[in-house]
């Protein structure tokens, strides 16, 4: 096969894969979720806390950033797009089964549409821990409304899916900062055409078709 | 390949997923939720029944990870107040024969008192089986030769904000510790140190931490927490609306 006789392997054709607000919310998510961990270690972790001190002051920004976090994901769902790929993101078809199954699940036999299984599975955990940290955090802020048990379950469930959280978000880093042009994707909206074929290629051929 | 429709490529054959397929997500979510709840119905004895395997299995991981059965660290104000335990002094005064000021040599040379006991925080986590020493409360007020008509004593820290109090009959217990070790090694600047207080029967926040002075009043006056709304009474199990194991 000859790459150069295929319009979109053209390295300078893009493709649309995220709008603006898209890439806001992702970058707000982020930085907050960031906050969170930081001062979460800061709070948690006896070495860093006498490191850092003011405990008071990071207390009252993690819980700051705790309550923000959900409020730019129900104000993007104003953006269609977003609603879009969230949908993308929730359906599982046969092939994401396969492809999590597959050892060679980077190797293109297995068709893979705007989002990866493992990326729908990201955001999956991402909304679900943002819940449970949202109740289990409130239960602890407002701990004189709940019963001793019920608060030392909050403490335990909030915790324990910290450090969950942590090697969930790790992982996500990782895999962006092995693959550039998904970076630029989510920097500038836009992808190379060639990256789409080898990474989403199902996605890719939505794109040229339309 | 080519990005014709009409390819024999398995990516051109396939119709857009949109609304197909099965709803992963949402159910990953959901059972996020569930096992979420779950948790917080079952996290104390759960709390408990891990915090035990841990320490039985890796002893020390709880300092490092306090979920696995270690202390977290508070203080109130902004940072963890240093002190070189040479110019370390402890003083005593109020209604006493004798005005202390006590370094930690001098400390040393009183009767020592070794327990192994819970730390109960009012928050709700628990660190079992602490060692601590130190000399007994008791037998400093003896030394310092308190007046025994006198019915409380007030605890300051040298982090300049934090304070307690206790009625002279707690003081008198022998379960009522000025700590100078814990875990065998004398005391860290994150845990209190050089002294603290360790009032095992009662919620943490009454062993004030960075302890500098101690004065015997006549009156009960109120520390930080108790100040902001906790019990001055503080017995682990019978108040602040708690109700975990005593410490006996």
């Amino acid at each position: 096969m000859d790459v150069t006789t295929n319009p979109s392997s053209d390295a300078r054709t893009r493709l649309p894969r995220f709008t603006r607000a898209e890439r806001y919310l992702h970058r707000i998510v982020a930085a907050l979720t960031f906050v969170l961990l930081a001062t979460a270690a800061a709070l948690y972790f006896p070495d860093i806390s006498v490191l850092v001190g003011n405990r008071p002051l990071v207390s009252d920004i993690h819980v700051i950033a705790g309550f923000v976090l959900p409020i730019p994901i129900v104000l993007a769902l104003f953006s269609r797009a977003f609603r879009n790929d969230a949908d993308l993101l929730n359906r599982f078809s046969p092939d994401d089964w396969r492809w999590l199954r597959a050892r060679d699940r980077r190797s293109g036999r297995i068709p893979v549409g705007k989002f990866n299984a493992g990326q729908k599975l990201n955001s999956a955990f991402t909304l679900g821990w943002i819940l449970v940290m949202l109740a289990t955090g409130s239960v602890m802020f407002f701990s004189s409304l709940f019963p001793d048990d019920i608060r030392t379950g909050a403490t335990f469930v909030h915790d324990w899916l910290t450090l969950a959280i942590f090697v969930v978000v790790v992982g996500h880093i990782y895999m962006a900062m092995n693959d550039a042009e998904a970076r630029v994707g989510m920097r500038t909206g836009e992808v190379s055409a060639e990256w789409a074929e080898r990474e989403h290629p199902q996605w890719a051929n939505e794109q040229h078709n339309r | 390949m080519t990005w014709s429709a009409d390819s024999a490529s398995p990516v051109s054959t396939t119709t857009p997923p949109r609304r197909q397929g099965s709803p992963v997500g949402r159910r990953v979510v959901l059972g996020m939720l569930g096992v979420g709840a779950v948790g917080v119905l079952i996290g104390r004895p759960a709390q408990e029944a891990l915090q035990s395997t841990v320490s039985a299995t890796v002893p020390g991981l709880g300092a490092i990870v306090p979920a696995a059965g270690g202390f977290r660290i508070y203080t109130v104000t902004g940072g963890y107040p240093s002190m070189d335990p040479a110019a370390y002094r402890l003083e005593i005064g109020g209604k006493v024969t004798r005005n202390l000021s006590l370094s930690m040599q001098d400390i040393a040379a009183l009767p020592q008192t070794q327990m192994t006991k819970d730390f109960q925080c009012v928050t709700g986590w628990r660190v079992d089986d602490v060692p601590w020493s130190g000399v007994l409360l008791r037998d400093i007020l003896i030394a310092a030769g308190a007046d025994s008509s006198a019915t409380a004593l007030r605890f300051w820290s040298f982090d300049g904000a934090y304070t307690e109090s206790l009625t002279m009959a707690q003081s008198l217990r022998d379960d009522v510790l000025v700590a100078t070790t814990m875990y065998g090694e004398p005391l860290t600047r994150e845990h209190g140190g050089p002294v603290r207080m360790y009032v095992a029967p009662m919620y943490g926040y009454k062993s004030i931490k960075w302890l500098s002075r101690i004065d015997v009043v006549d009156d009960v006056i109120p520390g930080y927490w108790e100040v902001r709304g906790y019990d001055i009474d503080a017995w682990v199990g019978a108040s602040n609306g708690r109700n975990d194991e005593p410490i006996v």
